[in-house]
């Protein structure tokens, strides 16, 4: 379990998150929703201690891991599959390398092993045919499915999605979806979302977390999400039903 | 103000602690064996072109230069020799490839993580539970520092190669007289004095060029000024380098 308690930081004059408390149960897959720039990505960011709270912790099965020694973070971050925005695949190798890279430090395969390990995995995201091919000749949404591959390589209990459908087209967006759904049920991981996309919300999630000025204002189940009486919540609700063209039947709820 | 005035010396703590961290993970440096070896070929045996031109034109230059200035029938011309050869093993190999680099390897790594920086895939190694530092800093810091001796002696041998050829061939002194004159007043102290400063101007150019492109902030714009201040900063440090070991040694 995950659990965030108080959790405030700022840059500079800009203070982005105070006082967030969230706890994030083994097996759920939650959304962490808001606008652009309320800080979806910097809460995202604490999970794996890429950035250390001004105030407050961050416990992963009861660890503060902000207060490990280096070598227990990276122990610990093992745990963790994230999937970056951009895919955040390292173009200085093909395909085949990025999915086998954690595994040639993190696991005791030999050659064969890990062949098999990287084209399980690259299966496990749809994907075929292009181990050989370098990420720059890849497209937006196969790339992201590269790094999905890359993310469950080696076996975490938790995998963060930033942004895993902006940029790509809906078809592409369903797809990705499709994946972090099924990636939940076959592997059973915990898996954290964060993203704007309520369609994407709707389709994948638990659980949904409202990120807006600088706080959580709301945390409840999926279903719950029409009837609740944020008025925050639900403008960001209405926008995203604008701009799919009110076509998804999910989103037409009773909300304000 | 106060904030102005402490910038750098925040800065040369966080270089201190970027530093720190790498040789801190040395003992793993066989872990990124592979990753080494390509950056002592990128920033070694890639670069000895570029040295060996530079060097090139800098020994037959400075050869014709002090032919030029000792045309006198009261200085035997061995003494072309005598100058230009030690000044190459003290000063010049070492400084002409420093400056060489700070260009070439010192842009190219602020840019390579630079870029990995902006692209999260910095992130994405230290999430793997990778030490980012020991895997990208360290193996680039020790090619520099292992490499740049090899750079500084291709540098020496070709720059003082080309200013007995065009002394030779230029008619202002034979090859005999150019090697007796720098047997002449050969001291070991030259050449070792040199491979001193290749070892400092490698730590510097590469260890300046880590630090700019792995605390690299905002997008393509900061790419762009990571690689200038990394090219920049090489050179001033090395200047500054350069005259503290010859202060310290001679």
């Amino acid at each position: 379990m995950i659990e965030i308690q108080n959790l405030s930081k700022g840059f500079g004059s800009l203070q982005v998150l105070e006082g967030v408390s969230l706890q994030i149960h083994d097996g759920e897959t939650i959304a962490i929703i808001g606008r652009s720039g309320s800080g979806k990505s910097v809460l995202m960011k604490h999970l794996v201690g890429l950035l250390t709270p001004d105030e407050g912790r961050v416990l992963v099965d009861g660890t503060d891991i902000d207060t490990i020694p280096y070598e227990a973070l990276r122990r610990l971050r093992r745990q963790f599959g994230v999937l970056f925005q951009g895919g955040a695949l390292f173009d200085s190798m093909t395909t085949f390398e990025n999915v086998a890279f954690p595994l040639r430090y993190f696991s005791s395969l030999d050659e064969k092993g890990l062949q098999d390990r990287v084209q399980e995995c690259l299966d496990l995201v749809r994907l075929s045919g292009v181990g050989a091919k370098n990420p720059t000749e890849l497209s937006g949404g196969m790339r992201k499915r590269v790094a999905l591959a890359r993310a469950i390589a080696i076996e975490p209990e938790y995998i963060l999605y930033d942004e895993p459908t902006s940029g790509l087209d809906p078809e592409t967006s369903n797809t990705i979806n499709d994946l972090i759904r099924h990636l939940a049920e076959a592997l059973n991981v915990t898996s954290v979302v964060v993203t704007h996309d309520m369609h994407s919300v709707l389709s994948i999630a638990d659980r949904v977390a409202f990120l807006h000025e600088r706080d959580l204002e709301w945390v409840g189940p999926v279903a719950g999400i029409h009837k609740c009486s944020n008025p925050h919540l639900n403008a960001f609700v209405k926008a995203n039903e604008y701009q799919v063209g009110d076509t998804t039947p999910a989103l037409s709820g009773p909300s304000a | 103000m106060l904030d102005t005035l402490l910038s750098p010396f925040r800065a040369l703590g966080r270089y201190a602690t970027l530093m720190g961290r790498a040789f801190a993970s040395i003992d793993k440096v066989g872990t990124y064996w592979n990753n080494l070896f390509i950056q002592m070929v990128r920033v070694g045996i890639d670069s000895i072109p570029i040295v060996a031109l530079a060097a090139a034109f800098t020994g037959a230059v400075f050869t014709v230069q002090t032919a030029y200035q000792l045309e006198t029938p009261f200085i035997p011309k061995t003494i072309i020799g005598s100058i230009v050869a030690p000044s190459i093993m003290l000063e010049l190999g070492a400084v002409i490839a420093g400056f060489i680099l700070a260009g070439r390897v010192g842009a190219r790594i602020a840019a390579e993580l630079g870029t990995m920086r902006v692209s999260e895939q910095i992130d994405a190694l230290e999430v793997m539970g990778l030490n980012s530092v020991g895997f990208l800093v360290l193996p680039r810091v020790l090619a520099g520092v292992l490499m740049f001796p090899v750079l500084y002696v291709v540098s020496c041998v070709v720059g003082i190669g080309t200013g007995i050829g065009v002394g030779h061939f230029g008619g202002f002194l034979s090859a005999s007289e150019f090697l007796e004159g720098a047997r002449q007043f050969f001291k070991l102290l030259d050449p070792t004095i040199g491979l001193i400063k290749s070892f400092a101007f490698g730590f510097i150019i590469t260890s300046v060029a880590c630090y700019k492109g792995y605390y690299t902030g905002g997008g393509a714009v900061g790419v762009g000024d990571s690689t200038t201040q990394a090219a920049v900063l090489s050179c001033v440090f090395i200047l500054v380098a350069d005259l503290l070991i010859a202060l310290l040694l001679l």
